[in-house]
């Protein structure tokens, strides 16, 4: 076991929040079409809440923090919490669009040892990029920011996001990444927006195209073995719980609203009215989460998919119930392996859904 | 033989877990455990006071262990994670205009 799964390990028995992502804001100059975020300013955290809230997660264990948004740049006090972030000495991560990063703020993020940075790049071709953020030039700047990051020492990831409107051109991003010595992380995850809104749902590549998505050799080290037919779940797997959320991570909204994901808006406290510990510890909503076992799950025990499915129990959520299927799983089940998906095949649910995130280093 | 003194480096992440310093370096990004004994140095590496002088005064009124074993394993300790640009290591106090520190992440 690797010293990482070793405090993973820990931090889950001890009941350790590792990991938090926090959105500093949801203002963005972009528009990404398949944005799930409201832009509109409805009352950030000043400086002082999230000073506050940063030193509750160091005393809470959190090593792991992710600063995002929104775009983090629009905050004028950005420089200033990632200063007060590293004092904490979080293991930070940013995500960017990058088109507010000069010289001089790749110089700072590098002095102040952020371990890595991470900007979405929809396709190599600026016209297909540009319009997916209704920006003009977005590409060019997103990849100057990416050399500037670079020549300052820092390690960056790009992130392709996959949809209809760019689902071809992952090839394409990834020459793009080895050109500027980046990692590469593709994702063909569109989800509902945070409102519970639907409508980005349409922007989901079909699923053939997911089929040559788990097919294809850059994206995918072993298809083989990806792709394989899955085992039959052993007692470990029904004994098992989902993932990370609300276990050893979870999500803060520059409102305060604490989830146990950004994919999973229940809501379970608000920082401004109760401390980041007492939520995390004393939550009834974190506290149901914390108790869903594989076994417990609606239809998914029966399903074949049960021990290799990637399940998503906050997009189950966004479907209705936690403890349901997470369709978008079902269907990447099913296109991953040709077996057919117990809800699928019975027909409780058929949404033409995709969420699968493979990482690969460019 | 001169004094040694040695300062945390700011460019690590770092965090108490259960008992246990977890440390990892921004510079290569090699992830560390601590023990009682390792964190105890971690935690003196103020730049300031000679390692000699930890290890007199908070590792063997602490621990079970002779001076010169205790001496040998921090100077050990001290040149990996300096290896690794977790802690800087200098022949004078940290703030010295004389001070010369090895290495500079």
């Amino acid at each position: 076991m690797s010293l990482l799964s070793e405090m993973n390990e820990k931090a889950l028995a001890l009941g350790i929040p590792l990991s938090v992502h926090l959105d500093l804001t949801y203002r963005c100059n972009e528009r990404c079409i398949h944005c799930y975020l409201d832009h509109d300013d409805h009352g950030e955290m000043t400086t002082a809440e999230i000073e506050d809230v940063l030193t509750q997660l160091a005393e809470a264990g959190v090593f792991f923090l992710t600063f995002s948004g929104g775009e983090v740049l629009l905050r004028r006090d950005f420089f200033h919490l990632v200063e007060y972030a590293r004092r904490l000495l979080f293991n930070l991560k940013i995500k960017t669009n990058g088109v507010m990063i000069g010289d001089k703020e790749a110089r700072r993020l590098g002095e102040l040892g952020v371990e890595q940075v991470q900007l979405s790049v929809y396709s190599h071709r600026p016209e297909v990029h540009d319009a997916i953020t209704k920006l003009p030039g977005s590409l060019n700047r997103t990849v100057e920011a990416i050399r500037r990051l670079k020549s300052h020492g820092l390690k960056v990831t790009i992130a392709n996001v996959l949809m209809t409107a760019n689902s071809f051109d992952n090839a394409g991003v990834i020459a793009l990444a080895n050109e500027l010595g980046a990692f590469y992380t593709v994702d063909p995850t569109i989800t509902p927006k945070i409102d519970g809104s639907l409508s980005p749902l349409a922007l989901r590549i079909p699923g053939h195209e997911l089929h040559r998505v788990f097919r294809d050799p850059q994206l995918v080290p072993n298809v083989e073995e990806f792709c394989a037919a899955p085992s039959p779940p052993s007692q470990d797997v029904m004994d098992g719980y989902p993932c990370s959320a609300g276990h050893t991570a979870c999500y803060i909204s520059p409102y305060g609203d604490v989830f146990p994901c950004v994919q999973f808006p229940l809501p379970t406290g608000n920082v401004r009215q109760q401390s980041f510990l007492d939520i995390w510890q004393r939550s009834p909503q974190m506290a149901e989460v914390r108790s869903i076992r594989a076994r417990d799950l609606d239809v998914c025990p029966s399903c074949a998919h049960l021990g290799t499915c990637t399940r998503c129990p906050g997009l189950a959520y966004l479907e209705g119930n936690m403890r349901g299927p997470s369709s978008a799983d079902c269907e990447k089940s099913v296109q991953r392996t040709g077996i057919p998906a117990a809800n699928i095949s019975t027909g409780m649910v058929a949404l033409p859904h995709v969420l699968v995130q493979i990482q690969t280093r460019a | 033989m001169g004094e040694t003194y040695i300062a945390r480096s700011t460019a690590i992440a770092a965090r108490m877990i259960g008992g246990e310093m977890m440390i990892m370096s921004a510079v290569d990004s090699t992830f560390f455990t601590l023990n009682e004994v390792a964190t105890l140095i971690w935690q003196s590496a103020d730049g300031q006071t000679p390692l000699s002088e930890i290890v007199t005064k908070r590792i063997c009124e602490d621990f079970d262990v002779t001076p010169e074993e205790a001496q040998r394993h921090a100077g050990q300790f001290v040149t990996e994670l300096a290896q690794h640009g977790i802690l800087l290591v200098s022949d004078q106090p940290f703030g010295s205009t004389t001070s010369s520190a090895s290495p500079t992440p």
